[in-house]
Formats: C-alpha cells, structure tokens, sequence
C-alpha cells in the first residue's frame, strides 16, 4: 500500500499529510511532483492544501491543468481513491471532479480555528469508520472556503447525501453548510477542513485519524 | 499571421455573494460617498492573441474564457475583440 500525495508548486500541507500518514498511521508515501504522469503502484492519491501555483487567477484554476491532474483524473475515473484537502477540495472543484466552486469566506477573513462538523458519510468510502450523524472536530485554515453551487444542483447533491461533512456552526457562509463533499461513486472527497493535523493526540485531536486511516485499508 | 487585442471581462455571477465588493462599498461611505447602492469587482483580461482570422481568434477567446479565465460556476465574462492596427 502506498500513497501518493500531489506536490504544486506552493503546496504548503504536503509534509503535513506525509507525517500524518507514515509518523501517526505508518503508511507508506509517495510525493507525486506536478509534472509526474506515473502513477503506477498507487492506491490512493490526496491533493493536500496550498497555495498552488500561487492560486493566481482562482483558487485551483491553474493546478487544474497540471500533467500530474490528467493522470489523477483517470485514476478517480477507474474508482481509485482521491482526496483532495482544502486547496485540494478547491482543484477537485476547478477539474470537474466534484461539483460547485469555493469562492471567498462571507467574512473575508482568513478562518483559523477548529471547528465541530457533521459527518453524513453515505456512500463515501473515505469516512467509511464514521458513524451517520456523528459529530466531530477538525482544524481549518482557509480565506475561501465558502462553497457555491446553484441551488438546484445543491438540492440534489442533498438529496443523493452526497454532503458528506457539514459545519455545525458556518464558519465562512458556505451555501448548505457543505464542508465536505463526495462524488456520487463515493470514491472522491473534497473538503476544506484538515484531517491531517487531527491524527496526533498531541496536536489536539485525532478525529481525522479515521478518515486517512482508508487511506490505508 | 494577423494579430488581435482582445479584453476579457470577468464578473461574479449575480446570484454569488461578494464581501469583497461590500467592504469595497463600505469604504465609499466612509470617504463621503454615501450614494453608492451596488459595488462588484471583477476582474479585467488584456490578451493579445495570432490567429488565422477573425472567426478563428474568436473561437480560441471564447475557449480561454470560457475554460481557464472564468469559472461559469460561479463567473459570467464577456469578451471584447478588435484586430489590431
């Protein structure tokens, strides 16, 4: 078992997943630079947090054409898991992978704390290990992370539990309280708070140990 | 092959929220404009592109804009274009 995590350039949380990952849960890694086109022997990939490329022109928009994507994107295509983390969950958006966009925090703020959430986990193979209804802890550490979709497209990602993490006090004014949305095959996960820093107890919580711990399963 | 100017207009689609453009607004009050009712920001794309002809530079904008300049999720754009002299 070996995963792979996405290094952009101006990735920021891509160690951050690798010690959560190999220090706390003893899993084999492999940094996967933005050029890279082999994935082979992989058998998750998670898109960590960031700034990548700068986020020039929008947040994920330029990340989107990165080589390295095209062969991500073919992997979530033949079920393979993907979880993208904060600026991750923001590429998933700008590639189409999952729906909607994250636009700035109704606050303008840069939100910076830890927040309690809802896990619906439906079909979504990442928070297999969490209970339906189940409320958790995890940080975030986001300026845009104020999710947008038309309210059509919101009803039925609603109605096919496809929000799979919701705020339980919104933070950044995120339409449907979406912190965190899977696709429907339930093998993608997009979500702007950060599991990885919630795997050591001495970090303050370990409320997202489960959700890499699939990572590893 | 013949040069074209071009000026992409990005904005946020009506429906979307724009604190930026609040706190914008906000501020006029304070500098004594006080009769400002609707502030939105944008963003605005200079591109000079060679194309074949006019339909074909037209094709590409519309694909640039469309594909990377603005996110139709969220943005509406519209393009302005002229050969240039």
């Amino acid at each position: 078992m070996t995963i792979g995590i996405v290094v952009f350039p101006g990735s920021n949380c891509d160690r951050d997943v690798r010690w959560a990952l190999e220090g706390c849960l003893g899993q084999p890694t492999r940094f996967l630079w933005h050029e890279e086109r082999d994935l082979s022997g992989l058998d998750a990939v998670v898109i960590p947090g960031g700034f990548s490329y700068g986020d020039y022109l929008r947040c994920g928009a330029i990340a989107r054409f990165a080589p390295v994507l095209q062969e991500v994107s073919a992997f979530a295509e033949r079920g393979g898991p993907v979880l993208g983390i904060c600026n991750g969950f923001q590429v998933l958006t700008e590639m189409g992978l999952l729906p909607g966009a994250l636009t700035r925090n109704r606050s303008l703020h840069f939100l910076c704390e830890t927040t309690p959430l809802r896990v619906e986990p439906g079909t979504c193979q990442w928070l297999h290990h969490y209970a339906s209804g189940e409320q958790i802890s995890l940080p975030i550490a986001h300026g845009e992370g104020r999710y947008q979709v038309d309210p059509e497209e919101l009803r039925r990602l609603s109605d096919q539990g496809q929000i799979v993490l919701r705020y339980v006090a919104n933070p950044n004014g995120s339409l449907g309280d979406v912190a965190g949305l899977s696709n429907q095959r339930g093998n993608v996960l997009g979500l702007m708070p950060h599991p990885e820093r919630a795997c050591d107890p001495s970090t303050g919580g370990i409320d997202g140990r489960r959700l890499l711990e699939m990572a590893c399963a | 092959m013949p040069l074209f100017h071009a000026r992409v207009q990005v904005t946020l689609r009506p429906s979307v929220l724009d604190p930026a453009g609040e706190a914008t607004r906000a501020a006029a009050a304070r500098l004594g404009v006080h009769g400002v009712q609707r502030l939105r920001i944008g963003k605005s794309i200079e591109v000079a592109l060679e194309a074949p002809d006019l339909a074909a530079a037209e094709a590409q904008l519309e694909l640039l804009s469309d594909r990377l300049l603005a996110n139709p999720v969220i943005e509406d754009w519209t393009l302005e274009l002229a050969e240039a002299e």
